[in-house]
């Protein structure tokens, strides 16, 4: 799983800090993503991992510390910002399809709103997303339509379709019915194996296994500990990590 | 009856100067009050504060002083003239926008936060966040209360006629002037507003509610 040539860090957290009031939710984190990189987040309810995924596209902001993408710091606010969220895609738990419009409008929107593209070419290439994800026959339908795995699915689509250059995934299939979760996992594994750079969420240790190379265990807004997805599942070097792991395991 | 029928060219016009306040003040007070809600929802503290303070303001104070102050006060600034069915309508937008701008806030609200994140995380801005995702799901929870507002606006109208303006509250001043019997005239008017509310708005509402429940 190591690299040969080690490639450009993507993404880099340095010394970062942010209190909701009193709680000290993110405590010190580091952490680098380099580009093609997957990196899993995992830990106990409450950690912060949430909030450290939606520190990334500054859908939450930071105390202190730094945040960069290619080096860059992120903007703080306006078309810049906008601009900056438009390269890092970011499917959430609760899927956020725009429950208004069709699943083809709600991936040529951002295309067609943010980067100009013109409708016929955001749509041919939405059609194309969606077939890539397995849902090409629901274009024309809304939403609330589509089993929670397929609207998950198109949420994955509408990101891709701005082309970003690393993805988020917050908990993507802690919402579905067990039986819908692999087949969005299978579409982010696919993903993962075309050098998606990636930053997910998951408790899913199959998903780990396949597809990371990286695992980075949060407990109380602190990295607990980083390591490959094999040392870590088999072989845990921390007393929380060994706590946790035993928990998810015997449920 | 024919308190109606004698007087028509009184109701008519009356009627009229009714319908004139209230298609323009409902318009203006629509993206007046739009406009307000989405500075109340911005990320930019003084735009906020300042959507609070004209709505905190302007809603509580009685509609008459308002009216008042643009028949009585405004002409006295030494500012460009305005008829008094202009300054009517002004007035009135002022006033009504305000209660729109608290129903749509409250129809943004009904919108789940994760309808914006999920816009703002695709590189939407504000605006277009806004305009494209929160306002056209807001809409369909704000049909209601709306109405309730704009058929409060109708029946306000009528306190422009203590200004100046003849509309249909002032038909019962004009009847009496011309003297005809003060209580059939006044009910043919209250009838006629209850027909306009009954006949109109309330289809409209309803129409709207099913047009936008079907598209979800
Ligand atoms: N907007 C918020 N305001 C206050 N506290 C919050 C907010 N969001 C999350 N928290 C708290 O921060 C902690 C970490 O939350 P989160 O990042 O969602 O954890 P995780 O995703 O690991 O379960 C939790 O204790 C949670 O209650
Ligand atoms: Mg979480």
């Amino acid at each position: 799983m190591t690299n040969p040539v080690p490639s450009p860090v993507l993404v880099e957290m340095k010394a970062v800090n942010k209190h909701y009031g009193a709680l000290h939710v993110l405590q010190d984190i580091n952490l680098q993503v380099a580009k093609g990189e997957v990196v899993v987040v995992i830990g106990p309810s409450g950690s912060g991992k949430s909030t450290l995924c939606r520190t990334i596209n500054r859908l939450e902001t930071i105390d202190d510390g730094s945040i960069t993408i290619e080096g860059k710091e992120l903007p703080k606010e306006g078309k810049e910002l906008a601009n900056l969220r438009a390269d890092v895609g970011m499917v959430f738990q609760s899927f956020n399809l725009f429950a208004h419009k069709t699943i083809l409008e709600n991936v040529t929107l951002g295309p067609i709103k943010v980067k100009g593209v013109s409708k016929s070419d955001a749509e041919k290439q939405a059609l194309a997303l969606l077939e890539r994800v397995g849902v090409g026959h629901q274009a024309a339908k809304l939403p609330a339509q589509l089993s929670g795995g397929q609207q998950q699915r198109v949420a994955i689509a509408r990101a891709l379709a701005m082309k970003p250059k690393v993805m988020l995934f917050d908990e993507p299939t802690s919402a579905l019915d067990p039986e819908m979760i692999n087949e969005v996992l299978d579409v982010m594994v696919e993903l993962a194996k075309e050098g998606m750079t990636m930053v997910v969420v998951t408790h899913e240790m199959g998903f780990a296994r396949k597809a990371a190379d990286r695992v980075v265990f949060m407990a109380d807004g602190q990295i607990v500990e980083e390591s490959t997805p094999n040392e870590f599942f088999t072989n845990p070097q921390s007393v929380r990590a060994k706590d946790f792991l035993s928990k998810i395991l015997t449920n | 009856m024919n308190v109606l029928i004698d007087n028509r060219e009184v109701f008519l016009s009356g009627f009229k100067n009714t319908g004139i306040l209230f298609v323009f003040s409902a318009f203006f007070a629509l993206i007046l009050g739009t406009i307000v809600a989405g500075m109340r929802v911005s990320p930019a503290p003084a735009m906020r504060a300042a959507g609070t303070i004209y709505v905190n303001a302007v809603r509580n104070t009685p509609l008459t002083l308002i009216l008042a102050f643009f028949a009585l006060g405004y002409p006295r600034l030494g500012l460009p003239h305005l008829d008094y069915m202009f300054a009517a309508i002004v007035g009135l937008s002022l006033y009504t926008a305000t209660y729109v701008s608290e129903a749509i806030r409250s129809g943004i609200n009904t919108v789940s936060v994760g309808q914006s994140e999920a816009a703002r995380a695709i590189g939407l801005t504000f605006m277009q966040t806004l305009s494209l995702i929160v306002l056209p799901q807001a809409f369909r929870s704000v049909v209601p209360p709306l109405f309730s507002v704009f058929i409060a606006l109708l029946k306000n109208t009528t306190v422009a006629a203590g200004f100046g303006v003849v509309e249909a509250g002032g038909i019962r001043a004009t009847l009496s002037d011309l003297g005809e019997p003060l209580l059939p005239g006044l009910l043919w008017v209250a009838l006629i507003f209850v027909v306009l509310v009954l006949g109109i708005l309330t289809p409209l509402q309803r129409y709207l509610e099913k047009k936008w429940r079907v598209a979800r």
